[in-house]
């Protein structure tokens, strides 16, 4: 039974531990179940900490593995099967970091059908974890698929007005993506004979051809998931229609496993197929860069606003992996967690200036520095760091990205052309732009509406919740270096197989 | 072998036909016996002796991995009869329990004694290798069922339930009994398993065959409500009372797939080009219509049986995937998907006697009435959409490994997309459950206690299967491996 105690096992699934003591709580303990699902989180968190202790940032190979034979019938061959390494790890971290944040942001928000909420979104973060931790793609497809239905759940019952377009939209989209990548998995476990990743990735025999299908099969459901544009209609109505707390794991961690599925699988597999493809995917992703930061630009809606922002920040993030060589895939990871904080936290914001006055239209605002100026220094920080200004967490991540584009638009890079690193970096300036803009119509002005003479300033839950974000911008944009170094060895691995996968094409 | 002679194993091959033959015995004299203010108990009665009956089937009456023809060669005693029966036992026994509750249905023992032989002739069903003892089998199905799906005599949908299914299953085995006249005509042998031979050595044009075969397959299309033979589905389903709409669209149509994967696979090796052609369009046909009618649906119990017409098409892909893959997948297949669409119907039969309808817009708020009542229904549609980590997924992933295994990937996409379509409907309702608000949601829906622990069997069931999915993988393959 050691695979039961095994931390890769303990962080996956003991926020079920917490879903079973509240499935036996009544409805109207709305406290104790809040606490419950706090502990629950912490612990998971704490337990994703311990995994980190005993994760050993200089060994590029997958650690912690477990594997134990799941279904073994029918030449079929499929099994429990988790680990960790440096291109996950961060990601586990900053699912189990922000869970307990979204919950603590709900104390005030959610106070209908709260043990319900709860569950749902305990079960989320099992999905997610999971999602990050396994290696098989049986497995994978199993947690991937888990997280639609609470996610349904959380938009359609406790969203907006116009919540059940919003989730049903979400799942239809989401689902149509997956399933053709559940007949790539098919398609690969029954060739193979095995379902692991790393076997599958050692057999390396795919003919080139044929990687370009299921590239692309897999491609559907995390480009959907990322979003990359054209397929990012789904998410300002996800968004949008969220509650806070959804809004947040939506962009901290699910667009994540989008692009973390492109980096585990895509990559990985199809190695051949990611270097032809590059060029088409490089281009998606600077359109999206373009595309999110001009349309976030006339929003009226600051939710929206946001929302459209992070379909420009996850177009950074593609453009780095497409980059295929050490910094822009490395800059990709960093930047997938810099915009689970500072999305996170700018989610946050929003949800607690809609708490106070049920409005998200900008013009409804303007002046909130002078009766808000806890929050105002606060939502400052984080709109410069999602903009990218130096010292913050989002500039390290985004330059970096920039530097493995420009590489990858020499002659033997993937890219071929520096276009690509010269029009993002133009996003990088329309970010600024947008969010200063934003910041502006909020804060500054006069402060001229009668509503906002009386908001009260950000209480100390409320503070508790945002300071963690902050100081890990901080953290990640003056001395970024312990982050790096827990990927790097990975990612060279990563960037030298397919660098063999190059040298390989005719 | 010597019919005459009677031995251990000829009994032991048709163990649960006896079985469940005393236990209709019984029920009719306890029906007697008993006063009529207890008469609820027979529900138990049955239900429990079914249960037992599997217990110690599984004790005393497992096949040998080798095969017997026992009863003059008209029954096979064979581990893939054998799984099939246990299922069609289970199944009713589940069945007994739901009605239990309800005031028409389950306090009459006849009602139950029509359930048990219709169980007895699908057990035979599964177990018959000649084409005679086929057609007995299958008619001492049906006839039940015809009288059951018209049990309410006083309400018009009802008697109106059994009378279109009695048309249409009389016309369907009348053709069928005339396939299987010129069968005997053209091999001069009723035996299944000396088709193939007789239709060898005597060289049968191949499109006498397929004529033949033709016949044949309406009535099964029919067990199955394949298309184009699904027509008096919805209409028996809304109208039958609804814990029998849930034995029809599972024990009776795994029943049909039971007979079909035997009567093809045995008797027809020889065309199989041809039938495996004609099911691989029937199955696209079966899967496409049955989930976009069922996207139009309003009533419950319309909906489930479109998308019960859409499952028999998922079920035929892996049948038309001719391998052991392929056979272990269906059964598989069918036996989570009689958990699951009985829990399914289980739920809507719970609801349905609180509110008095089964509309779908009447399951509003149902999640605040009853939240148990809506995790199961939340456990059992999600299991039919095929969603991780219920059973519904592995199965769903055993028929489209199958398809992909022998390269019929057209197949398998078109099997996907439609899972696309049924997803959509099984999340409509759920959003009617959980997401809507009613007027009467301060309004409770009782589950009575049997109910609430066929309910809960089933549920866990479902689980089960999609978690520790080996059991039951490897009990489909040991009934896949009997078939020869």
């Amino acid at each position: 039974m050691d695979w039961l105690l095994h931390p890769l096992t303990l962080v996956t699934f003991l926020p079920l531990v917490g879903v079973l003591i509240l499935l036996f709580l009544r409805e109207e303990q709305k406290e104790i179940i809040r606490w419950v699902a706090l502990g629950t989180s912490l612990a998971t968190f704490i337990v994703s900490l311990v995994v980190l202790a005993q994760f050993q940032p200089s060994n590029p190979e997958l650690q912690l593995v477990i594997r134990r034979v799941w279904i073994q019938v029918a030449g079929w061959d499929i099994a429990y099967h988790l680990g960790v390494d440096g291109l996950s790890i961060l990601l586990v971290l900053l699912t189990t970091f922000l869970t307990p944040i979204s919950i603590l942001s709900t104390w005030t928000a959610i106070e209908e059908r709260v043990k319900e909420f709860m569950i749902f979104f305990l079960l989320l973060e099992v999905g997610m974890v999971g999602v990050f931790l396994a290696l098989d793609l049986f497995l994978f497809y199993i947690f991937w698929e888990f997280t639609l239905v609470p996610m349904y759940f959380l938009i359609g019952i406790w969203g907006g007005p116009r919540r059940m377009y919003a989730a049903i939209k979400f799942f239809l989209y989401t689902m149509a993506g997956s399933i053709l990548m559940l007949l790539a998995i098919l398609w690969l476990g029954i060739r193979g004979g095995t379902f692991s990743l790393p076997e599958l990735i050692a057999q390396n025999n795919i003919p080139a051809d044929v990687q370009i299908w299921l590239f692309l099969a897999f491609a559907a459901a995390f480009a959907i998931k990322v979003p990359m544009w054209p397929l990012h209609s789904w998410l300002p109505d996800a968004h949008v229609e969220a509650p806070t707390a959804g809004s947040v794991i939506l962009a901290g961690v699910l667009l994540k496993m989008g692009t973390y599925g492109f980096l585990r699988f895509n990559l990985a597999l199809f190695p051949q197929a990611a270097v032809q493809l590059a060029p088409i995917m490089a281009v998606l992703a600077v359109i999206g860069i373009l595309y999110g930061a001009a349309v976030s630009f006339p929003q009226q809606d600051v939710k929206k606003l946001v929302a459209y922002s992070s379909v420009s920040h996850l177009g950074f993030v593609m453009l780095g992996l497409f980059a295929l060589n050490p910094q822009g895939i490395q800059g990709s990871i960093l930047q997938m967690v810099n915009h689970g904080i500072s999305t996170g936290a700018l989610f946050l914001i929003v949800g607690m200036i809609y708490e106070r006055r049920h409005t998200r239209d900008m013009d409804a605002f303007g002046g909130l520095w002078k009766v808000m100026p806890v929050y105002g220094a606060l939502t400052l920080i984080v709109a410069l760091s999602s903009m990218g200004l130096p010292g913050l967490n989002g500039f390290v991540g985004e330059f970096t990205i920039l530097l493995g584009a420009w590489e990858a638009g020499q002659s033997d890079g993937s890219l071929r052309s520096y276009l690509y690193a010269g029009f993002a970096a133009i996003g990088v300036i329309l970010a600024a732009i947008y969010m200063l803009t934003m910041f502006q119509k909020l804060f500054l002005g006069p402060l001229d509406k009668e509503e906002n003479r009386q908001l009260k300033d950000l209480n100390w839950r409320e503070i508790v919740t945002l300071v963690p974000l902050v100081i890990l911008i901080f953290w990640i944009g003056l001395y970024p270096k312990p982050f790096f170094s827990l990927m790097a060895p990975a990612v060279d691995k990563l960037v030298g197989n397919l660098a063999l996968s190059v040298a390989a094409l005719p | 072998m010597n019919g005459s002679v009677f031995n251990v194993t000829m009994f032991l091959a048709i163990f649960p036909e006896l079985w469940i033959f005393a236990l209709a015995t019984l029920v009719l004299i306890l029906e007697l016996a008993l006063p009529k203010a207890q008469h609820r108990s027979l529900g138990w009665v049955t239900a429990i002796g079914l249960l037992l009956g599997i217990g110690v089937g599984l004790v005393v009456a497992v096949p040998s991995p080798q095969a017997q023809l026992v009863w003059g060669d008209l029954i096979r005693f064979d581990r893939l009869g054998f799984v099939f029966s246990l299922l069609f036992m289970f199944g009713a026994s589940m069945t007994a329990l739901f009605s239990s509750n309800l005031e028409k249905l389950g306090q009459r023992g006849d009602f139950y004694v029509l359930m048990l032989v219709s169980t007895l002739g699908m057990c035979l069903m599964a177990s018959a290798s000649d084409i005679i003892m086929l057609y007995l089998a299958i008619e001492t199905t049906s006839i039940p069922l015809y009288i059951l799906a018209g049990f309410y005599k006083d309400d018009e949908k009802s008697t109106e339930a059994g009378f279109k299914y009695l048309l249409f299953g009389a016309m369907t085995s009348a053709v069928m009994l005339f396939g299987f006249s010129y069968l005997y005509g053209l091999a001069g042998t009723t035996n299944l398993y000396e088709l193939a031979n007789q239709v060898l050595r005597n060289q049968l044009s191949p499109f006498l065959l397929y004529g033949v075969l033709g016949l044949i397959l309406v009535g099964f299309a029919f067990k199955i409500s394949a298309f184009p033979f699904h027509f008096w589905a919805p209409d028996v389903y809304t109208g039958a009372p609804t814990p029998i709409a849930g034995f029809l669209s599972t024990a009776s149509k795994a029943a049909g797939f039971a007979v079909l994967v035997r009567v093809l696979w045995v008797g027809f090796p020889e065309v199989q080009p041809y039938w495996v052609y004609i099911l691989s369009g029937v199955s696209i046909a079966t899967m496409t219509l049955g989930n976009l009618l069922a996207l139009a649906q309003r009533d419950m119990k319309r909906l489930l049986a479109y998308s019960s017409i859409a499952h028999a098409g998922y079920a035929l892909i892996g049948f038309v995937a001719v391998s052991e893959l392929g056979i272990t997948s269906v059964i598989f297949y069918l036996v989570v998907y009689l958990l699951t669409n009985l829990a399914a119907f289980g739920t809507v039969a719970v609801f349905e006697k609180t509110s008095g309808s089964s509309e779908i817009a009447s399951f509003a708020g149902l999640s605040r009435r009853s939240p148990w009542l809506a995790i199961m229904m939340l456990v059992a549609f999600l299991s039919l959409a095929g969603m991780p980590p219920f059973g519904g997924f592995v199965t769903k992933f055993a028929v489209f490994a199958a398809a992909v295994d022998r390269g019929l990937i057209g197949l398998a996409v078109v099997g996907v997309l439609n899972s696309i379509v049924g997803l959509y409907y099984y999340l409509t309702v759920l959003k009617v459950i959980y997401l809507y608000r009613s007027e009467e949601e301060h309004v409770a829906v009782p589950v009575p206690q049997a109910s609430l622990l066929a309910l809960a069997v089933l549920c866990i069931g479902v689980i089960a299967m999609g978690i520790f999915i080996a059991p039951g993988f490897n009990i489909a393959l040991l009934g896949a491996r009997a078939l020869w």
